[in-house]
């Protein structure tokens, strides 16, 4: 075991499968010489040299593009990019190609990648570096969609990423990139793809969220815990393919579900899950599903960002309404 | 100036040398001396600016910055022929270019102290807000050229980006739109050699940024972006060029980023003391300075007082911003349509609702 942040575990997934396997190939802006913006990618250049980790143009569409052309003549691209309000260029590989190309081949062409990008707000950044797409990826048929909340599920469902034939969008949740630290296992593992994870059990309510938000809701249990209400919670783990079973499950048992996340509301993953839970477990119900979430407007600058991003108050506040609803 | 230094020769155009020595009498320009040395004076602002501002980031009173320093003769020479109809479509590293259309220090700050407000540079005709998806600016530049051309005006847009903002699909399309429209854009590639650590022999296979304008059928020119008697010529013949109908111009400005990206980088992990020692040489401040001196135009002692000056300025402008009225919700959903949904509205009230809930807890 040694200590880690999610940088570090994201750094030693990226390590094991650059040592195991010729095939994986890293690229990005500034991820070879410098190791990236958030130094995910340290060190790696040095150890597997300049063709297998590697510093790209500036061309998020070029980046992706060239991955798939990696990826159908047998390579497994890992690629960056370097802010997920930076991907958009990116958008038309993505949605044409990556998540079409096993389909329109009839399975010849397997789209092996993963495609990285810290996301999420909170680091007082400039414009287009906080905002939260999951929702937007998701929404495209065809791909995965992974999200981790620690540094061992960040390492471990990267390695499940790589590992995987099917194309993952990986999104890393910059603000605790090295907030958390934990225990990690050196030694390889992996966390499967597509399996929410439930972090605390509880009676009253259920409350499903992921990234760095977990952290938040958290801190708003400890609020509820005080208050004499017992909260379960659930991390995602993987938007898609989402884990319905465990979300179901829990509702059925607490009757009450609360989603928590940063993206704007509307057209969300917490409308997803209302609406996984009005067909699942409809007849459980004792409070209509609440979606804790982003306003449906533009991420606010730093001076205002507080109002935007969601603190344990507000979690604690829909908690208190849900349950004395 | 256009044939004569034709990208394909692979001939950079220069005036001065790295000692404000002029080497190329055809093209030195005629500037009364007065407009010279305000030229210096802005970029001397500029970099009094620029430096304090790093040091306000260290101090913590300022989030993430990126500085211009060393870049500075290509937004001042910009800034010499951009007129108040012209066109400004920034990038975030021509602070010069900002002050000289109107913009305002104070502007520049509240950007990068995280408020929205400073990017409307309420005072500046005709200048869009900086612009952070790296060139995808350049393309709204040609759609401003359009307009221009479609109504007939005698304006010119002038378009910032750097040197591995040349690498992504929306410079080409920009530029290639502009030359088959043949509208009026000027391109000012400040090519200040990296796009943060990746050096710009990892961009392109191309010698030059320049020669692309060839293929594009549009004029071009590389130029010493750290001379600022070269900067204000090739600017101002691109300007005539443009006005005259035919079409943009691709100016590539070659140039140092003497500084960090931005403060949360470090250049020490990519590049050598030698490479910056080498680049010091060509400061475009140091040449200027010491062609103004050579004919009696400026003194050391004169310097030395205005830096005094352009301190307090920057000070007062800085403080200015750090005391701008605090940020309120209505800032955050007040500008997202004119005709705001009512669900949008919703939301603003729950909020409202939640912070009363907040309050009375306490
Ligand atoms: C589309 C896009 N991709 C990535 C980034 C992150 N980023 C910000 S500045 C920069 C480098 C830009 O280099 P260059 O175009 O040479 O301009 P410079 O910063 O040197 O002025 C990068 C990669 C971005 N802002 N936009």
């Amino acid at each position: 075991m040694k200590v880690m942040n999610m940088v570090n575990a994201v750094n030693d997934a990226l390590d094991i499968k650059l040592k195991e396997d010729r095939n994986i190939i890293v690229y990005g802006e500034d991820v070879g010489v410098e190791g990236g913006v958030f130094r995910v990618t340290e060190g790696l250049q040095a150890k597997y040299g300049a063709d297998r980790v590697f510093d790209s143009p500036l061309a998020e569409s070029g980046i992706v593009g060239t991955a798939i052309g990696m990826a159908a003549a047998g390579l497994r691209p890992v690629v960056e990019m370097q802010f997920s309000g930076f991907a958009y260029p990116a958008l038309n590989q993505i949605i044409s190609h990556v998540s079409r190309l096993h389909n329109r081949s009839r399975g010849r062409y397997k789209m092996a990648m993963v495609i990285r990008m810290p996301y999420g707000g909170g680091i007082n950044a400039l414009e287009h570096h906080s905002e939260s797409m999951e929702a937007f990826y998701a929404h495209i048929p065809g791909l995965k969609v992974v999200i981790p909340s620690t540094p061992h599920d960040a390492k471990g469902l990267l390695i499940s990423a790589i590992e995987s034939n099917d194309p993952v969008i990986f999104m890393e949740p910059k603000r605790i990139y090295r907030a958390i630290k934990q225990e990690v296992a050196e030694e390889k593992f992996t966390v499967p793809i597509g399996k929410a994870k439930v972090l605390t059990q509880g009676t009253d309510v259920t409350i499903v969220t992921y990234g760095a938000l977990v952290r938040e809701v958290q801190k708003a249990m400890v609020m509820a815990k005080e208050a004499g209400i017992s909260v379960e919670l659930i991390d995602l783990r993987t938007i898609y393919p989402i884990d319905k079973e465990t979300i179901a499950a829990s509702v059925k048992k607490t009757g009450r579900i609360i989603t928590v996340a940063e993206a704007p509301t509307s057209f969300g993953i917490g409308a997803e899950i209302a609406a996984i839970i009005s067909e699942e477990a409809f007849l459980h119900l004792e409070a209509p599903p609440k979606r804790v979430g982003g306003f449906d407007t533009i991420v606010p600058l730093p001076r205002g960002e507080h109002f935007y991003l969601i603190s344990p108050e507000r979690i604690f506040y829909e908690i208190e309404r849900t349950v004395k609803y | 100036m256009f044939e004569e230094y034709n990208p394909i020769n692979e001939k950079i155009f220069r005036v001065i040398d790295n000692d404000g020595k002029v080497i190329n009498k055809k093209w030195m320009p005629e500037i009364d001396n007065e407009r010279l040395v305000k030229a210096y004076k802005d970029m001397l602002f500029a970099r009094t600016a620029d430096l304090q501002t790093v040091s306000y980031q260290r101090q913590g009173r300022i989030y993430t910055y990126p500085p211009n320093y060393g870049q500075e003769a290509i937004s001042v020479a910009t800034g010499m022929v951009m007129r108040d109809e012209d066109w400004l479509v920034p990038a975030f590293r021509e602070m010069g270019a900002y002050l000289a259309k109107g913009g305002t220090l104070k502007d520049i700050f509240l950007v990068f102290m995280g408020h929205e407000d400073g990017n409307v540079f309420k005072n500046a005709n005709h200048m869009l807000p900086m612009s952070v998806p790296i060139a995808s600016q350049l393309i709204h530049a040609t759609g401003i050229g359009y307009e221009i051309k479609y109504n007939k005006k005698k304006e010119v847009v002038y378009a910032f980006c750097g040197d591995s903002g040349t690498s992504e699909g929306d410079f080409h399309e920009a530029v290639n739109m502009a030359g088959a429209w043949k509208v009026p854009v000027i391109f000012m590639i400040q090519n200040n050699q990296y796009g943060i650590s990746t050096p710009f022999k990892v961009q392109t296979a191309s010698k030059s940024i320049a020669i692309k304008s060839v293929a594009y059928g549009i004029a071009g020119i590389q130029v010493d972006g750290n001379d600022i008697f070269a900067m204000y010529q090739a600017i101002k013949a691109a300007s005539d060029y443009a006005l005259a109908g035919n079409g943009p111009v691709l100016i590539e400005a070659m140039t140092y980023r003497k500084g960090a990206h931005t403060t949360s980088d470090d250049p020490t992990k990519y590049r050598t003391k030698e490479e910056e020692d080498a680049w010091d040489l060509t400061d475009p401040l140091k040449r200027m300075k010491a062609y103004l001196i050579s004919k009696k135009l400026w003194s050391q002692k004169e310097e030395d007082a205005l830096v005094v000056e352009f301190k307090k300025e920057v000070e007062r402008q800085f403080v200015e911003a750090e005391n701008y009225p605090a940020y309120k919700i209505g800032d955050v959903f007040g500008y997202m349509y004119e005709d705001m949904p009512d669900d949008l509205k919703k939301q603003q009230n729950d909020y409202e609702n939640f912070l009363k809930w907040k309050e009375a807890r306490k």
